[in-house]
């Protein structure tokens, strides 16, 4: 996917334009996931506590890292299971190929997985002669508009049921053109019965990863639908798609993962599916994939190791920061311009693709603190977005007008005395010329902020100066 | 790939090594080998078999499944056929190749019954569970040669028999029974309530890939 995150500003507007998005946005902000959230944390009287554990439990592992990655890697292969190490997405995406290539597979059903959408592998899959299908219901509707995800565990919460009905009668021309699409229902039932015949038919099926156990060697994927379990049970091959920060040491500490996952996610007390897959099918087994492959994807995590970005590794990507961001809530995931989108998206995405490209998206946050305070390990994404505008900063890569702004910003602060001055001095000047209104409506240099929203003007007497007068 | 192998653990090995107490090392080995319990909600922790029972069906309902009791493993085929008559359901169904579902009086029933894998038409399966978690209603299926895994999904409905005696409070307790049993299978299914999608529209409906309908047979005694 063609990261458009350098557009962001222009990507924005576009999105605060756009009414049917807004809709679909306001539903979600006001009645989504957050809400039931809300509901599911209410209900769970250690959930702040299992909030902490989480977080610690995440430090110790990655503390750890290369003696869990290397006890899961002897489990899953004393299953009879493959690794494949790649150390970004091209050779994830060579890796995935050869195995279709070496068991001659021509379709895959895949799973809904963010690492596969970070390799883009659905496009490259394509482009060499074979066609994967996306089954989890909102992968599938952007995959048949080609479009991106617009939300880590909704990839589809932009559009309205009309735009999914108008998708479907262009992408399923064999149906009869007058059946009825007005409902969900009709509609899922259509995608239920279309997806059942791939399901069936593929070769090979590729899903991710919520969780990788270093005790059995196993993967976890945590669904709603069951497209996971159809697609990784009934083809001869099932690939995982993961990467380095996924594992944790045992069942138990799944299970304190899995108590955050669901219930920041969606607000369930428990995803509906759940399932923990331990290489490929036993001789003595009666269904399941003959071959098990776990692609182990880098692509610049381990960069972030004993770093200050290193708590980004503990994300196990829930989308409460989503969620829960205004600005997300605003402009949607699109806007973000590639796959991460939100909070986790602006501290991520820097990291995956440059921070030149990037560099728009630790900006696009008022640093309300919403997102480090829902955060199921506690991630502190605002001061890692702080610590992305700092670099942006030192690199140079902040445009010109900011740059200057805040090192004149910078001079003064480190000069009290001059500082006062100057801000008192800018205070009457200000208070002056805006003595009628008592706000402005355009002022020189700051058409930035006044375009869309008036300054109050300064009283006259800046606090320092009122400060000395009483005393 | 063993190029790429060798570089990722050893980028990981320089970063996390750096400062890492060797106590560290060990506390992860044996963090493996006694996998100690994190904190376990106290929802479910130490509760007697019947309120264990019961918060099992509370939350498992809330879930959308149904559940309906019967006192011992006989009554199972006359509950199943009341269900599906109930709600209009084909009387023809597949049972997991488990002997503890071909062992029950499925005769004394108009139930017509196969046993083995589920195809794709089987619009009714039943299958047996391993274990269910109180705390949140949630079914544990096992894979092996008496439970193929695409029978608890590929059949609309799924009707699944479960002793009340592996009703289990919490995960740890079922972490606890699965050691004890056996090795760990190729597949262990969480399952709660019925499949479900909120991806057209945020529009809540049961019934996405996996089963439309989920009902849970409760056997009080043995089975």
């Amino acid at each position: 996917m063609e990261a458009t995150s350098r557009a962001f500003s222009a990507n924005a507007a576009r999105a605060l334009g756009d009414a049917q998005l807004q809709d679909a946005l306001g539903t979600m902000m006001r009645e989504g996931f957050g809400a039931r959230r809300a509901k599911a944390v209410a209900r769970l009287p250690e959930f702040e506590a299992l909030r902490e554990e989480g977080k610690t439990l995440k430090n110790h592992v990655l503390q750890n890292l290369d003696f869990y990655l290397e006890t899961w890697e002897r489990n899953v292969i004393a299953r009879g299971g493959y690794v494949h190490w790649c150390r970004d997405a091209a050779e994830a995406r060579a890796a995935v190929l050869a195995i279709c290539h070496g068991t001659g597979a021509r379709t895959v059903t895949k799973g809904k997985s963010m690492v596969g959408e970070e390799i883009a592998i659905n496009d490259y899959l394509e482009a060499n002669g074979i066609t994967p299908v996306e089954t989890d219901l909102g992968e599938y509707i952007i995959q048949i508009r080609h479009e991106g995800p617009s939300h880590i565990i909704a990839p589809a919460v932009h559009l309205a049921k009309e735009q999914v009905a108008e998708s479907f009668r262009a992408a399923h021309r064999g149906l009869d053109p007058a059946r009825p699409l007005s409902e969900p229902r009709q509609m899922l039932d259509e995608a239920r019965a279309i997806l059942r015949r791939q399901f069936l038919a593929a070769d090979v099926g590729i899903t991710g990863a919520n969780f990788l156990v270093a005790e059995t060697g196993s993967s976890i994927i945590v669904t709603n639908e069951g497209n996971g379990d159809l697609t990784q049970t009934l083809p001869r091959i099932h690939v995982v798609l993961a990467s380095i920060e996924k594992v944790v040491p045992t069942l138990e500490d799944a299970a304190l993962m899995l108590r955050l996952l669901a219930r920041s996610a969606t607000g369930q007390e428990f995803s509906t599916y759940t399932t923990i897959s331990t290489g490929p099918r036993r001789p003595e087994d009666t269904d399941g994939p003959e071959q098990y492959h776990v692609i182990m994807l880098d692509n610049g995590r381990s960069a972030l190791l004993g770093g200050e970005m290193q708590d980004m590794l503990r994300c196990i990507r829930c989308g409460a920061c989503l969620n829960h961001c205004p600005v997300y809530g605003a402009v949607g995931g699109h806007a973000y311009g590639w796959v991460y989108p939100g909070p986790m998206g602006a501290v991520l995405t820097p990291t995956l693709i440059g921070l030149a490209d990037a560099a728009a998206l630790p900006n696009a946050s008022t640093f309300c603190g919403r997102c480090e305070s829902v955060c199921p390990v506690k991630i502190p994404l605002p001061k890692l977005m702080r610590h992305w505008r700092e670099r942006e900063f030192d690199q140079k890569l902040a445009p010109p007008v900011a740059r200057w702004g805040l090192a004149a910003w910078a001079f003064l602060a480190q000069r009290p005395a001059l500082y006062r001055v100057a801000s008192s001095l800018a205070a009457r000047v200000l208070g002056w010329a805006g003595r009628s209104r008592g706000r402005f409506r355009a002022l020189p240099m700051a058409s930035g902020w006044t375009r869309v929203r008036d300054l109050p003007a300064p009283e006259g007497q800046s606090f320092m100066s009122q400060w000395a007068a009483r005393r | 790939m063993s190029d790429a192998r060798d570089e990722i653990l050893g980028r990981i090995r320089a970063a996390v090594s750096d400062g890492r107490p060797d106590a560290a090392r060990a506390d992860a080995a044996s963090r493996l080998e006694t996998h100690p319990r994190n904190l376990v909600p106290a929802r479910a922790r130490d509760l007697g078999a019947e309120a264990r029972e019961n918060l099992f069906v509370t939350m498992a309902e809330e879930a959308d499944a149904t559940v309906a009791r019967v006192a011992v493993g006989g009554d199972v085929p006359r509950e199943i056929a009341r269900y599906l008559a109930e709600r209009n359901l084909p009387a023809r169904l597949v049972a997991a190749p488990d002997p503890k579902l071909e062992n029950l009086p499925w005769q004394e029933t108009a139930l017509e019954l196969r046993h083995g894998i589920a195809a794709d038409d089987d619009a009714v399966g039943v299958t047996a569970s391993f274990a269910a978690i109180a705390e949140t209603g949630t079914l544990m299926l096992v894979s092996g040669p008496a439970s193929p895994t695409r029978n608890n999904f590929l059949p609309e409905t799924h009707v699944v028999v479960l002793r009340a005696a592996d009703v289990v409070g919490t995960y740890e307790e079922a972490w606890e029974r699965l050691r004890a049993a056996r090795a760990m299978p190729r597949i262990v299914n969480f399952i709660t309530g019925p499949s479900r999608t909120g991806d057209i529209a945020q529009k809540l409906e049961l019934g996405a890939h996996g089963p439309r309908r989920l009902h849970i047979v409760l056997v009080e005694d043995g089975a």
